[in-house]
C-alpha cells in the first residue's frame, strides 16, 4: 500500500460561462483519497458536489464549463488536460462512477447484462461470454436475486433500486481502484437508501476500493465515510475526520448540517421544537462578493465575514476551517 | 403480448382496412360523372344511345350499385381485379408487371434517404453548428421547399443535358445483351436519378428529424454514463445515442410511406419510368376504371404492409413499446 493519497485533487477551479457571467462553480477546491477508504462530500444542492465527479472523470460539460486551473492526480497520473484516449481507459476502469438518477442513468434500449458487458469488454480483452459472465456474477455482487435472468432485463423492467444497484454493478466491473458515488440514493426511498448504503459498504469491505461518496445526508456521512468535505458555493468550507468533525465542528454551516440530523445533534432540546434547517438560500455563484459566501445566511457573523473571504485553516491536526470565527477563536 | 399476437391484430386491421378501401374507391369512381362507356363511345367518335346501353350491360354498369359493389369485392378477394378493356389484360397481371419496377423506386429511394438522412443527421448533431450541421439545414430548406418534378428536370438538365452521364428515362437500354449482372447494372444505371429525386424530399426530412432526435438525446443522463464507461465517442454516437434516436425516424417513414408512393407516380412520369405511375396516369386518361382502382388497391395493399413492417421495427428497437 502506498503512503500518499490514491486521489488527489489540489486547488481545483472550474468556470462556467453563463448568460449572468462568469460562475466560479468550483474554488479551488482539495481533496485526498487515500487506499480503501471513504471520503465523503456534503453539501446542500448546487453547492458543486457533481461538477466536482464529473471534474475527475472529465466529464465537465464544455461548453459551457472548463476546467480552469488545478490538478487531479490519480495515483502518480495527472487527469487534467490528459490526453482524452488515455482518459477513456481511466474512465471506467481506474474509476467507476454512479451516477444520482439511476432511472435515467441506464441506457433504455440495451438489456443490463448487455451494458455491464460492454464495460468488460471495453477494458477488459475477453470474449462475449466472458463478459457475459462477468455481467452476472456483477449482478450477484450486488445481492440481485436471479442474477441470470436479470442480465436479460431491460430498466425499465426493474424497480428504482434494482437499477442502482446494476449502476453499482457496472462501476465496479472492472474492480476500479475509486468508485464515485454521486447521491447514490436520493431518488430512491428511504429503506432502499439503507439497503444501498448498506451494499456499498459491503462492497468496500470486500474490495478495498476507495469510494468518494457524495451526499447531502450527513447521516449516511456519519455512517460509512472515513474522511468529510463539507462543500459551500463551490468551496470546501471544512474537512477532516469524519468523527472529529461531527463532534467539534468549526464551521456555522456544518454545525447546521449536523442539526439537521436529530440524532447526531449534541443538543436533542435546542431542535426539537422543529426539525432544524438552515435558513436562507445559496446565493447565485455570479455575484459572490469578496465576504464570506456563507456570512448572509451565519448566525455567527462577523464584520470581517462580509469584507474578507476566509481560506480553509488548520483547527487541529487533519481538521480544518474555512472560517473567521473558528480561527479567531484560535487564536 | 408476443409477437404472433401482435402480427395476427396488425393483420386483421390490416384487412379490414383493405376492404374500406376498396368499397371507397369503388364509391368513389362510380359516382364521378363519366364512365367506360362514355370513354368507349368518345373514342369510336360518339356513338347512339343503343349502343350505349351495350356496352354499359356488358360491364355490368346497368346493375344497381350494391350488387356491382358486392361483385367487385367477392372477386379482388381471389385476386381477380377485373379486366382492363383499354390493355387488353387482366389488371392483376398489368399491375404485377408495373409493380417491380415502382417497388425498386420506391424502396431504393427510401433506403438511400433513411441511411444517408441518418449518417447526415448523426454529423451534424455531433457539430451543432459546425458545417455538415449547416448543410443538413440548407437541404432540409431546399427539400422541402422543391417540388419534385422541379427537382427531377433540374437533374436532368445537368447529368443529361449539360454532363451527359446518365440517361434522359426509361428501366433498361433498348438492345440488352448480357447475363443477369450486365442487366441489374443497365438497371441501376438507369435507376439512379429517379431514385436520387424522390429520395431528395425524404433525406432533408430524415437528416432533420434524426439531428433533432439525437441532439435531445445526446443530453441524456445515459449518454453521460456511457462516457463515464470510457467509451469512445463513436460509440457513444453510433451506438448508444444512435438506438434511441431511431424511434421517431422510423415513425415517420413508416407515415411517410403514402406519400413517397404518390411521390413515384410523379417521378415516375417525369423520367418514363415503367412503373404503377406511369401506368395509373395512362388509365386515367383512359377512364380506364379498373386499371385505376387496381392500381389504388395494390397501392394500399403496399402500405398497409409497410405499416405492419414499420410496427414490428419500433418494437425491436424499442424494448419498452414491447412490453407495454
Ligand atoms: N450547464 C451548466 N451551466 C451553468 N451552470 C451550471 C451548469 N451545470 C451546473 N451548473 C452550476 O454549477 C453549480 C454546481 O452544480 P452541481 O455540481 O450539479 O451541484 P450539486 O451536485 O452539489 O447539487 C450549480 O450552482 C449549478 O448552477
Ligand atoms: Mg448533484
Amino acid at each position: 500500500m502506498t503512503a500518499g493519497p490514491l486521489l488527489s485533487v489540489t486547488d481545483l477551479v472550474v468556470d462556467f460561462k453563463t448568460r449572468a457571467g462568469n460562475a466560479r462553480v468550483l474554488d479551488h477546491i482539495s481533496l485526498d483519497v487515500k487506499e480503501g477508504e471513504i471520503l465523503g462530500i456534503v453539501g446542500e444542492s448546487g453547492c458543486g458536489k457533481s461538477m466536482t465527479a464529473l471534474s475527475i472523470m472529465g466529464l465537465v460539460p464544455n461548453p459551457p464549463g472548463k476546467i480552469t486551473s488545478g490538478s487531479i492526480k490519480l495515483g502518480d497520473q495527472e487527469l487534467v488536460d490528459m490526453d482524452i484516449e488515455a482518459l477513456r481507459k481511466i474512465r471506467g476502469k481506474e474509476i467507476g462512477m454512479i451516477f444520482q438518477e439511476p432511472m435515467t442513468s441506464l441506457n433504455p434500449v440495451f438489456t443490463v447484462g448487455e451494458q455491464i458487458a460492454e464495460s468488460v469488454r471495453l477494458h477488459e480483452n475477453v470474449g462475449a461470454k466472458a463478459a457475459h459472465a462477468r455481467a452476472v456474477e456483477m449482478l450477484k455482487a450486488v445481492e440481485i436475486p436471479e442474477p441470470e435472468a436479470r442480465a436479460h432485463a431491460y430498466p425499465h423492467q426493474l424497480s428504482g433500486g434494482m437499477r442502482q444497484r446494476v449502476m453499482i454493478a457496472m462501476a465496479l466491473s472492472c474492480r476500479p481502484r475509486v468508485l464515485i458515488a454521486d447521491e447514490p440514493t436520493t431518488a430512491l426511498d428511504t429503506t432502499v437508501q439503507a439497503q444501498i448504503f448498506d451494499l456499498l459498504q459491503n462492497l468496500q469491505d470486500e474490495t478495498g476500493t476507495a469510494i468518494v461518496l457524495i451526499t447531502h445526508d450527513m447521516g449516511a456521512i456519519a455512517e460509512l465515510a472515513d474522511t468529510v468535505a463539507v462543500m459551500y458555493a463551490g468551496k470546501i468550507v471544512e474537512k477532516g475526520k469524519v468523527d472529529r468533525v461531527l463532534s467539534h465542528p468549526d464551521h456555522p454551516y456544518t454545525k447546521g448540517l449536523i442539526a439537521c440530523v436529530p440524532h447526531l445533534s449534541a443538543n436533542p432540546a435546542a431542535i426539537s421544537e422543529r426539525l432544524m434547517e438552515i435558513p436562507g438560500v445559496v446565493p447565485a455563484l455570479t455575484d459572490l462578493g469578496t465576504g464570506c459566501a456563507f456570512a448572509p445566511r451565519c448566525s455567527e457573523v462577523i464584520t470581517k465575514c462580509r469584507t474578507d473571504s476566509p481560506r480553509l485553516f488548520e483547527t487541529q491536526p487533519e481538521h480544518k476551517a474555512a472560517c473567521w470565527v473558528a480561527q479567531k477563536e484560535m487564536t | 403480448m408476443g409477437l404472433g399476437q401482435i402480427l395476427a391484430k396488425r393483420v386483421g386491421y390490416g384487412l379490414v382496412l383493405l376492404i374500406a378501401v376498396l368499397i371507397l374507391n369503388f364509391t368513389l369512381i362510380t359516382v364521378a360523372p363519366g364512365d367506360v362507356a362514355d370513354s368507349i363511345a368518345g373514342d369510336m367518335g360518339g356513338a347512339d344511345a343503343t349502343v350505349m346501353a351495350e356496352i354499359r350491360e356488358r360491364y355490368g354498369l346497368d346493375k344497381p350499385f350494391l350488387l356491382q359493389l358486392w361483385a367487385y369485392v367477392s372477386k379482388v378477394a381471389f385476386l381477380d381485379l377485373g379486366y382492363s378493356y383499354f390493355y387488353n389484360t387482366p389488371v392483376t397481371t398489368l399491375i404485377l408487371e408495373k409493380l417491380p419496377a415502382t417497388l425498386l423506386l420506391v424502396f431504393s429511394s427510401q433506403i438511400l434517404a433513411i441511411t444517408v438522412g441518418t449518417l447526415l443527421g448523426v454529423m451534424a448533431a455531433r457539430k451543432p453548428n459546425g458545417f455538415v450541421s449547416m448543410c443538413v439545414t440548407f437541404l432540409s430548406l431546399f427539400g422541402f421547399a422543391a417540388p419534385v418534378f422541379w427537382s427531377g428536370i433540374l437533374l436532368i438538365i445537368a447529368f443529361v443535358s449539360i454532363f451527359p452521364i446518365f440517361p434522359v428515362g426509361g428501366m433498361s437500354s433498348a438492345i440488352m445483351e448480357g447475363g443477369f449482372f450486365a442487366r441489374a447494372v443497365d438497371i441501376a444505371y438507369h435507376l439512379f436519378l429517379p431514385m436520387v429525386t424522390l429520395a431528395s424530399i425524404y433525406l432533408a426530412l430524415y437528416s432533420r428529424l434524426t439531428r433533432a432526435s439525437m441532439l435531445e438525446v445526446l443530453g441524456s443522463d445515459y449518454v453521460r454514463t456511457a462516457r463515464a464507461k470510457g467509451l469512445a465517442e463513436n460509440k457513444v454516437f453510433y451506438k448508444h445515442a444512435l438506438k434511441n434516436s431511431l424511434g421517431p425516424l422510423v415513425t415517420v417513414a413508416g407515415l411517410q410511406f403514402s406519400a413517397v408512393m404518390s411521390g413515384a407516380v410523379v417521378v415516375e412520369a417525369v423520367f418514363n419510368w415503367p412503373g404503377l405511375g406511369t401506368l395509373a396516369l395512362q388509365s386515367i386518361l383512359a377512364r380506364d376504371t379498373p386499371t385505376i382502382m387496381g392500381i389504388l388497391f395494390f397501392s394500399s395493399f403496399v402500405v398497409i404492409i409497410v405499416n405492419i413492417v414499420t410496427d414490428i421495427v419500433l418494437r425491436l428497437i424499442d424494448p419498452r413499446i414491447r412490453s407495454s
